[in-house]
């Protein structure tokens, strides 16, 4: 009897024991690569692409288009920077290169990731809270931020930070309006984009205007509500995205002339994002259709010297139909390649697709979740 | 022994562990067989007593039941509900950690809103998102927790028992008295790791020879603060969860009468209050938050239910209010931090109509009628109302050996908004039958199966939430297909007294499953009705009672899972993936021991690997996790004065894991219980 008990104890120590070691060691996930066509003879060297990853499950994570070897290396941040707390962070929101360093602007951890553009090797890390998007000019970092600071009822202000790109420090920061987005430099004037997201009921309908010599707020110009995406163009005039409020007021384009600072022109169909290259503005809509439930998606390409719809697609060869959600844009200026990423359901690993100059696909690779934002290496 | 040993040393990787736990489970009781039988030979253990085999809930229901009740659910180190639903087999607990964060249940895999929870006979509902915090519901004063797959094996229940894919019953502690006993007190406080205060109070008292009263309140504090890790083999760093405290209160009480017709009547009302952190999502270079969550729950319920006779009336009703306020400072808009504010009402109604038209063949009418209304400081919010009509006809045959029931549940649902657009009306008509046989002469051995189509209604959230919810939501259907055996056995002066084992396997379908789709961005999502999933799955459960010795009763019990919940939506994305988050193996094996004053229980919970996002890839997998428990229980009785000392060590290895990724689970933890009772 008594030792049936010792028997049984025995067994759950044992049972206890064995279960000690039959969990795998963590080790840093591995960076898969799969191989193209290589173009030795390519200009550009090759392509960051950075994956946003679904908000909560730090997910952001890095890929890398080599052109001249055909290679694409998926997931490259995690084995060149494996002592990195939890990695690149979560929801990746823009990617920048300048001069030999990568920018990496990553959203809900608050951060911009600095990297060596070579090797992909962390140099620092600069903090900002709700960090969106990056832009540089004469050897300054501008960094828009949803909110200067959190927990305060009084402080809904948004801003633009300025961050040496030698010391790496944030220099000056300055309040530009509401949730602001994508900025734009013309000449020596930054152009923000304010959605005011925060506050659907009082959406924000500027672009605020930056001096940058004396890093000073000149005006904001009125242009329409949620503003999103800011693009210049080769002529000196910013093209602008407007997300409408999602019920009566669609969205929009909008054209501002720099000279003038007024809004131009104004196209009356949405643009969910866009990339400007010479006289092209290759761009996409999902529209959100309340009668269909359903998403509408088109392709097209604006011609900006003329500012006017050419009725072309970048997509001829029936691809379009194949992507669920375009996400990310962006054209290769030597080869007018377009360079489009499908987010899927935004919980699934995506894909990068590339169209040659005349709309025809030339490849596609399965990239991280959310493949969003670009950055060309020359 | 020798037989099992090869199992300890065999290759060890995730799916096997659990082999391992089930051969050591039969292991035990195999050897223990053995040993009984030598010492039958003893001869002053030879005397014969004929023990009748008593057959339970478990083994007569038609559809899977698990229960746990009384001194199993006492032993246990479990603080909320959502502690102890997590040794059921076919279970998920999703837990976001620490004792604030949010858990609840999926059964099956069919999703958390297809399991309906029960409070003392009535729904606790949550119009607005359809799922209910079992986390919230503390053990203090719970008598029994039973879960059943498809729905509980009776006819004579409201018409909501017979509307969702699976059902849980949480009973409260009846006031029961035995001769010359007139009240009852329990006096109980816990305190722990997390800086856990939680004083308790039972008061229950006999008002007259037919009426009793019982009040129950209850006060928790905790810091909720806890270590936990994160590694990938080269970083390696221990950090502290912080926000994560809460305040809790409960207050219910209520009185339960008997009428001279042997009928019952019973009324209670509960009210319960809670302020807390919410601890987010940890990623990268985020390790602190400030988002606050009030809550403020109160229902009033009140049943009749007479049983005598060959007509049969139950009745119900129930008013609930519920408040709750969400605070992030993290979200500054123009007119200051968001401060989202969410009340909502409910009224229910039930009447249960049963007529025994033989003494095999009873026919039932059931009808309940439910109001939902949700306010929100929502801009743009719709402000909705939920009529809801059930009506339900059943029918059961049972005979010594065969019990069928079948039935036949009408549900009509009426939406009305204040402004923009509703989801309208829906009429459905969704059938179940089950059957309970004993095939032998035997009544050790019976078979039992169900087949139920049943649908989940949209939430409000899901249709109505601004700018996301989708007015054109159809409901998310269910169908059910279980097959399963249970056998019992008692054994007569043997070292294993008795065993029990139910099987069952199950084939599941979900169709037009709710999903969130992407809009145009990130902030634009769209509820549709797009998911479609496919599950495949094996539930084992084996009960036993040991008597090594006459002092000591002990017990143990072992439950296995398997399922393949496969994604069948889209052909080409993720097809035939694995749903996240649900692991092919998981299981668990509780054992307790009473000797004298002594009392102790172990429990092992096993969760095998799983994948975070829906598609399989070594990118979103998540590692398997297992805990071990234990609790060291001390009773003394001085007259009627009984006090008992508990000392439980929860996550005894200490293992870091994460339920949901980026929520982390605390490590290994302490609580200590002191409590009075007469």
């Amino acid at each position: 009897m008594i030792s049936s008990i010792k028997i049984n104890h025995f067994t759950i120590l044992l049972l206890s024991v064995s279960l000690l070691a039959c969990r795998k060691d963590a080790s840093p996930v591995k960076e898969e690569t799969e191989v193209l066509k290589a173009d030795p003879a390519s200009v550009a060297k090759g392509l960051y692409l950075v994956n946003e990853g679904n908000m909560n499950m730090n997910k952001a994570s890095l890929d890398y288009l080599d052109f001249r070897a055909g290679i694409y290396r998926r997931n490259i941040y995690g084995q060149v920077n494996p002592e990195v707390v939890k990695g690149l962070g979560d929801v990746a929101n823009d990617i920048a290169i300048y001069g030999s360093k990568l920018y990496v602007v990553v959203n809900v951890s608050n951060k911009v990731e600095v990297m060596d553009v070579k090797t992909g090797r962390r140099i620092s890390q600069i903090d900002i809270l709700n960090c969106r998007y990056i832009t540089f000019h004469k050897g300054k970092a501008y960094v828009s931020a949803y909110l200067g600071q959190v927990g305060d009822p009084g402080a809904p202000q948004g801003i633009v930070a300025q961050i040496d790109t030698a010391s790496l420090q944030e220099e000056k920061r300055i309040e530009v309006g509401r949730q602001p987005e994508e900025m734009a430099i013309v000449g020596d004037k930054l152009y923000v984009a304010n959605s005011g997201g925060y506050s659907p009921n009082n959406y924000e309908r500027t672009v605020a205007v930056l001096d940058l010599n004396s890093f000073q707020l000149i005006k904001k110009i009125d242009v329409a509500v949620n503003l999103h995406h800011i693009k210049a163009d080769r002529y000196g005039d910013l093209y602008v995205t407007s997300r409408g409020d999602y019920y009566d007021i669609p969205s929009k384009l909008f054209v501002i002339d720099t000279r003038t600072d007024l809004v131009k022109k104004t196209f009356d169909f949405g643009v969910s994002n866009l990339a400007i290259d010479e006289d092209n503005a290759y761009y996409y809509s999902t529209e959100f259709s309340y009668l269909s439930g359903k998403n509408t998606i088109t392709y097209g390409i604006l011609n900006v010297k003329d500012e006017a719809v050419t009725g072309r697609s970048f997509i001829t060869d029936g691809t379009d139909g194949k992507i669920m959600i375009p996400y990310g844009i962006a054209v290769n200026p030597y080869t007018k390649e377009v360079f489009v990423t499908d987010a899927k359901d935004y919980v699934s690993p995506g894909t990068l697709y590339c169209f040659d100059a005349a709309g025809r696909k030339k490849y596609a690779v399965t990239t991280g979740d959310i493949p969003a934002h670009f950055a060309f290496v020359y | 022994m020798k037989k099992y040993k090869f199992a300890f040393f065999g290759i060890c990787n995730s799916s096997s562990v659990f082999y391992t736990v089930l051969c050591i489970g039969l292991g035990i009781s195999f050897c223990a067989e053995g040993q009984s039988d030598s010492l039958k030979k003893a001869p002053e253990l030879n005397e014969v007593k004929i023990r009748e085999i008593k057959l339970g809930k478990r083994q007569l229901s038609a559809s899977p039941l698990q229960i746990l009740s009384g001194a199993a659910l006492e032993r246990m180190n479990s603080l909320s509900v959502a502690d102890a639903v997590r040794y059921f087999s076919g279970v998920q607990l999703k837990d976001y950690g620490g004792i604030g964060g949010l858990k609840t249940i999926n059964v099956r895999s069919m999703g958390t809103n297809h399991t309906a929870v029960f409070y003392d006979g009535v729904q606790l509902g949550n119009a607005q998102n359809g799922q209910v915090d079992l986390g919230k519901f503390s053990l203090d004063n719970i008598e029994e927790i039973e879960l059943y797959n498809g729905q509980k094996s009776t006819i004579f229940q409201p018409a909501k028992g017979f509307a969702s894919g699976s059902s849980l019953y949480l009973t409260a502690k009846q006031p029961e008295f035995v001769a010359g006993e007139r009240s009852h007190l329990r006096a109980t406080v816990k305190t722990g790791s997390f800086a856990l205060f939680n004083p308790s109070l039972l008061w229950q008292t006999k008002i007259s020879e037919h009426i009793s009263a019982s009040l129950s309140t209850e006060y928790k504090k905790s810091d909720g603060k806890y270590k936990f890790r994160y590694t990938n083999g080269v970083y390696d760093s221990t950090f502290v969860r912080t926000n994560a405290d809460i305040e809790t209160m409960r207050i219910e009480g209520g009185l339960n009468g008997r009428l001279p017709d042997s009928s019952q009547w019973s009324a209670k009302f509960y009210y319960y209050k809670d302020e807390q952190g919410l601890p987010g999502a940890i990623v990268g270079n985020v390790y602190n938050f400030s988002q606050r969550l009030w809550n403020r729950n109160f229902f009033f319920q009140s049943a009749y239910r007479k049983e005598s006779g060959r007509y049969n009336l139950m009745a119900s009703f129930k008013y609930a209010n519920d408040y709750a306020r969400f605070l992030d400072p993290d979200f500054v808009k123009d007119d200051g931090l968001l401060n989202n504010i969410y009340k909502q009402q409910e009224l229910y109604f039930s009447l249960v109509n049963r007529y025994r038209l033989t003494p095999f063949w009873d026919v039932v009418l059931s009808g309940d009628y439910q109001r939902n209304t949700l306010d929100a400081n929502l801009y743009r919010f719709v402000y909705p109302t939920r009529n809801t009509l059930l009506g339900a006809i059943a029918t059961q045959f049972h005979f010594d050996r065969l019990d069928v029931q079948a039935n036949l549940l009408g549900t009509y649902v009426n939406d009305r908004v204040e402004q923009y657009f509703s989801a309208g009306n829906k009429n459905e008509l969704t059938p179940a039958l089950l059957v309970s046989w004993q095939p032998f002469a035997s009544k050790e051995f019976r078979l039992r199966s169900f087949y139920k189509s049943i649908f989940r209604m949209p939430t409000f959230n899901d249709l109505y939430y601004t700018a996301i919810g989708n007015t054109f939501l159809m409901p998310e259907y269910t169908k059910q297909f279980d097959l399963g055996a249970t056998y019992i056995r008692a054994f007569e002066d043997q070292l294993l007294s008795q065993v029990s084992v139910q099987v069952d396997a199950y084939y599941n379908k979900v169709k037009d499953k709710i999903i969130a789709v992407p809009g145009a961005s990130l902030f634009r999502w769209s509820m549709q009705n797009l998911g479609k999933v496919e599950i495949k799955g094996l539930d084992v459960n084996v009960q036993s009672a040991w008597r090594p010795a006459r002092t000591v009763a002990l017990s143990a019990g072992l439950t296995y899972t398997y399922q393949q919940a496969l994604n069948v939506t889209d052909k080409a994305l993720n097809y035939k993936n694995q749903l996240i988050y649900v692991p092919v193996n998981s299981g668990s094996f509780i054992a307790g021991a009473d000797w004298k004053n002594f009392g102790v229980n172990y429990s092992y919970i096993y969760t095998g690997e799983r994948y975070n996002q829906s598609a399989n890839i070594a990118y979103n997998y998540v590692p398997a996790w297992y805990m071990h428990d234990i609790a060291f229980h001390y009773r003394q009785h001085f007259a009627r004065h009984q006090f008992k000392i508990s000392a439980e060590v929860n996550n005894l290895l200490n293992q870091y894991y994460d339920v949901i990724t980026s929520f982390p689970m605390p490590g290994r933890s302490y609580r200590f219980t002191l409590s009075y009772s007469y």
